[in-house]
């Protein structure tokens, strides 16, 4: 018995990259956020999110680029502020969300590039497609918070061509990409 | 004709409504189908969905009229040479179709109306929303919708096939009476 608790810890020390600190999204209270704007004929932005997704992310200060981070999206829970309108994105001529409730992004790798900039690298799954996407991240701060946890954030931009996920309905010339403003904040777990 | 009904057919506003519901519905029907599948730049992207759900809601006032109506007045008597297994089937289809028409009509509501907008009528009155707060309440209704309106248009082609066959094969009145010919 004590033999392979030893083993376990053991084990344990390989796995876990020393000093990791995992952190869970604050979706609960909504310290998150997923959203996503696309331009309207070309004449004004149409803002949107998606109200429910969770995630993990792990970072540690002595070692980020060993931080990695996973986010699932429901996807039916896309809201534009216009029920016909969502109706209309969640049906097969966007996101297919009977088909393809879930979207997911999972990271590769986590590059500092100074002053709380970084580049996340990973893996994007949405409409059935997968593929590689680099976010532009930014370390809002982190720290203790009022009620004894302690919680980390990050902001991150990238930019997704609706055609590469075989999103092809025509909303026109200058509405052939999407911008996701992505907002998380994680309570260490 | 008098615009009341009496035992022996319908007034001229019974067969007014009957006719316009028929149209309507039809007409309601095929909108429907064909402008879901409108791509964003086309003319009738706005116009179509505008012209269904302001029709939807002025037919779901003429048959909320409709029923007051068929209440509060003699109805016709059925046809003598109607078998009773045909007028048992008269009455259950007839009230499916009014049951199906509402539910229809409603669910319709039920998509445009979870955000709090309510319903504009040709410009000229809107038809306020209420709201249930269920989740994805548009998808639900949507799909409501849809498949009611497949089950109603088939009672429709039943309605029109069971008039046909009084009409050529039972050579009753029957059809003759909805369009106000006293024979």
């Amino acid at each position: 018995m004590k033999k392979i608790s030893a083993m376990f810890l053991l084990m344990a020390l390989f796995v876990s990259p020393l000093h990791a600190e995992t952190y869970k999204l604050d979706t609960k209270g909504a310290h998150a956020f997923i959203q996503f704007k696309i331009k309207h004929l070309g004449y004004s932005w149409l803002l949107g999110r998606f109200n429910r997704f969770d995630g993990e992310f792990s970072y540690d200060e002595k070692n980020p680029s060993a931080a990695r981070i996973e986010v699932n999206i429901d996807t039916t829970s896309i809201d534009s502020n216009h029920a016909e309108r969502d109706k209309h994105l969640k049906g097969d001529e966007f996101l297919d969300v009977k088909k393809f409730p879930e979207a997911k992004f999972v990271s590769t790798s986590f590059k500092e590039l100074g002053n709380g900039k970084a580049k996340l690298s990973g893996t994007f799954s949405l409409h059935g497609v997968t593929r590689n996407i680099d976010i532009e991240v930014e370390h809002i701060g982190h720290g203790d918070d009022p009620w004894g946890g302690y919680r980390r954030g990050f902001a991150g931009t990238t930019v997704l061509t609706l055609a590469d996920y075989n999103i092809n309905y025509n909303l026109g010339p200058a509405s052939k990409q999407v911008e996701l403003f992505l907002s998380i904040e994680g309570i260490r777990q | 004709m008098s615009w009341k009904n009496n035992a022996d057919g319908w007034g001229w506003t019974s067969i007014a409504i009957h006719w316009i519901t028929a149209f309507a519905i039809i007409a309601l029907f095929v909108l429907g189908l064909w402008m879901v599948d409108l791509t964003y730049y086309d003319d009738w992207y706005r116009k179509a969905p505008y012209i269904h759900k302001s029709t939807g809601v002025l037919l779901l006032l003429l048959t909320l009229f409709r029923l007051v109506w068929y209440y509060s007045n003699q109805r016709p008597e059925l046809l003598d040479s109607y078998s009773d297994i045909e007028k048992k089937a008269a009455k259950w289809v007839h009230g499916l179709m009014y049951l199906l028409m509402f539910a229809v009509m409603l669910s319709g509501y039920f998509i445009s109306t979870p955000d709090g907008r309510g319903i504009d009528v040709f410009g000229w009155f809107e038809l306020p929303a209420v709201v249930l707060d269920i989740e994805n309440q548009e998808d639900l209704a949507g799909d409501i919708h849809f498949v009611l309106s497949l089950i109603l248009i088939s009672m429709v082609v039943l309605h029109t096939a069971a008039a046909m066959k009084h009409h050529w094969i039972d050579k009753d009145p029957t059809l003759k009476r909805m369009l106000g010919i006293r024979s």
